[in-house]
């Protein structure tokens, strides 16, 4: 298969591919509709502004489903995502860009199973992890 | 406004926790999964290509791992008035069984698991642990999603 990871080859320290996201508003209305989360803060600057915000911000589910993209972009069409957590430290509003980066913790077994842990995170332009979170992926042997 | 100094008492926790949602039921639509991978920008074939798809060990097409959101489960009702009314997602700790299919159908349930107090920087916060559990048509626990918000 391409680009498949193998747990033989995955060491503790290693960093997944970046992944750069640059989120519009356009992206955010279109992520409102498929996931079918309104709240107005995403999508009408008025209300955000109205509710302290400096500008509409991204959604967190939004800032999930980035970090889910880059552990099962990494893993392979064999990997098995296990575990995916993150936090919503800071916000991030659509026009400047995010990178989405990981690196491996750990590789251990359990039974029968070969498993590695990330941690993962969403930083700024200005290099603030914003969306810190942690996965855990079964990975195929040679 | 000033806030309590405090608001919930242990009765109150013991109240709150166990409380469930309505179960709520979707079809998960081949469409729905590939507006959803379009929208987050994700082309991996599993998600958005169904012939790609076949040839993967799925077989075809399966939903990108936070897809399950868009199920739009209710959150548990308090068992009584919670007077914040402000909300912040804290985060999400997602755990995956089984591979959600198009085509499959999904019931979740949201329920309260833990909910605590705590003086924060903008005064008084209730912070509520919920667990939504996605089953699949064949009753096997799809995923599990444990969230934390806060009300201040």
């Amino acid at each position: 298969m391409a680009n498949q990871v193998y747990w033989d080859d995955v060491q503790e320290g290693m960093e997944l591919p970046d992944l750069v996201k640059n989120p519009t508003t356009q992206q955010l209305v279109k992520y409102a509709g498929a996931s079918g989360d309104y709240y107005q803060i995403h999508y009408d600057q008025t209300y955000a502004r109205n509710n302290n915000l400096e500008d509409v911000i991204l959604h967190g589910a939004l800032k999930n489903a980035f970090l889910g993209h880059l552990v099962t972009k990494w893993m392979g069409p064999d990997g098995e995502l296990k575990r995916l957590v993150c936090q919503y430290r800071g916000m991030d509003i659509p026009g400047t860009p995010v990178t989405i980066k990981g690196v491996v913790t750990k590789k251990y077994q359990d039974k029968g199973t070969n498993l590695v842990d990330c941690e993962i995170w969403l930083q700024n332009e200005k290099g603030e992890k914003t969306t810190p979170g942690s996965a855990t992926v079964a990975l195929p042997s040679r | 406004m000033t806030t309590p100094a405090s608001f919930l008492t242990e009765e109150m926790r013991q109240q709150a926790i166990g409380q469930k949602s309505e179960p709520k039921s979707i079809d998960v639509e081949k469409g729905a999964i590939i507006k959803f991978a379009q929208a987050i920008e994700d082309d991996n074939p599993v998600f958005n290509d169904e012939m790609a798809a076949r040839e993967s060990r799925y077989g075809g097409l399966i939903a990108p791992p936070t897809f399950l959101r868009s199920v739009g489960v209710d959150r548990p009702a308090f068992p009584y008035d919670v007077p914040f009314n402000r909300m912040l997602d804290g985060g999400s700790d997602w755990e995956y069984f089984h591979p959600v299919r198009a085509g499959d159908r999904i019931t979740a349930i949201s329920e309260i698991e833990d909910v605590n107090e705590r003086i924060g920087r903008m005064g008084l916060m209730i912070i509520t642990t919920i667990k939504v559990t996605y089953r699949n048509q064949f009753d096997q626990v799809a995923a599990t999603q444990t969230s934390t918000s806060i009300r201040y």
